[in-house]
């Protein structure tokens, strides 16, 4: 397992190919790379602000969470801080098991929990001004599904 | 004392990332009430609890959380990851 909360921006395409030379029991690895999207008025730049001494400890609490739930050979999270532009890679994660269930059903919890429960703030600012990004009822609610 | 952390909205409207409390709060809302009473920006950051979420020493809590031998406090807007 390996979580990492950096400034830098990373190769998500090399990250996924290190992260797959794994053991033979592995049947199958899924990923999920997100990235910044542009926005109605022009994405001047995203500001992803976060809480260093929780940040790292969150993210590995929901790995665990999910390796309790599924039989899972490693997990990879990464997630950027810092300033970004429309097209960066802001964040992946990546699951392998025996069996591509259990990675596909990881990967997505993953997802849900590092959206709501992983202390990162996204701040866009466009040609407009600028505004933090607000979080959707639909973000909380999909965590119900788990 | 206790280390009180503001994150994204909350920082910037009460105008400071982080400050050194001098509290005898029993839980995280008597905090809070705390707060509100020392300044508008205050009162202003804290006005809706429903907008905002709390950890307490780094793990998220609710705002009836008690607050002996905690350590530091933080304050923000719900998460926005990923």
């Amino acid at each position: 397992m390996a979580v990492r909360v950096q400034e830098e921006a990373f190769d998500a395409g090399a990250e996924l190919n290190a992260f797959s030379k794994t053991g033979t029991d592995v049947g199958g690895i899924v990923s999920f790379t997100g990235l910044v999207r542009d926005v109605a008025g022009g994405l001047d730049v995203m500001e992803i602000e976060h809480y260093p001494a929780m940040t790292e400890r969150a993210i590995a609490g929901i790995v665990s969470e999910a390796q309790a739930r599924w039989s899972l050979a490693d997990v990879l999270v990464i997630h950027r801080f810092g300033k970004l532009r429309a097209g960066e890679t802001i964040m992946m994660v990546a699951t392998a098991s025996k069996h591509r269930a259990d990675a596909f059903a990881a990967a997505d919890f993953l997802m849900d929990y590092l959206k709501s429960r992983a202390p990162f703030w996204k701040k866009e600012t466009t040609g407009e001004g600028a505004a933090w990004v607000e979080s959707k009822a639909e973000d909380e609610d999909a965590l119900k599904r788990w | 004392m206790l280390d009180v952390m503001y994150f994204a909205w909350v920082r910037e409207r009460i105008g400071l990332p982080k400050e050194r409390v001098e509290t005898q709060a029993a839980t995280v809302m008597d905090l809070v009430d705390e707060l509100r009473g020392r300044e508008e920006r205050y009162a202003a950051a804290f006005a809706d609890l429903s907008a905002l979420k709390v950890a307490v020493d780094q793990e998220l809590a609710e705002f009836d959380a008690p607050l002996k031998g905690v350590r530091e406090v933080a304050f923000f807007p719900p998460m926005t990851g990923g």
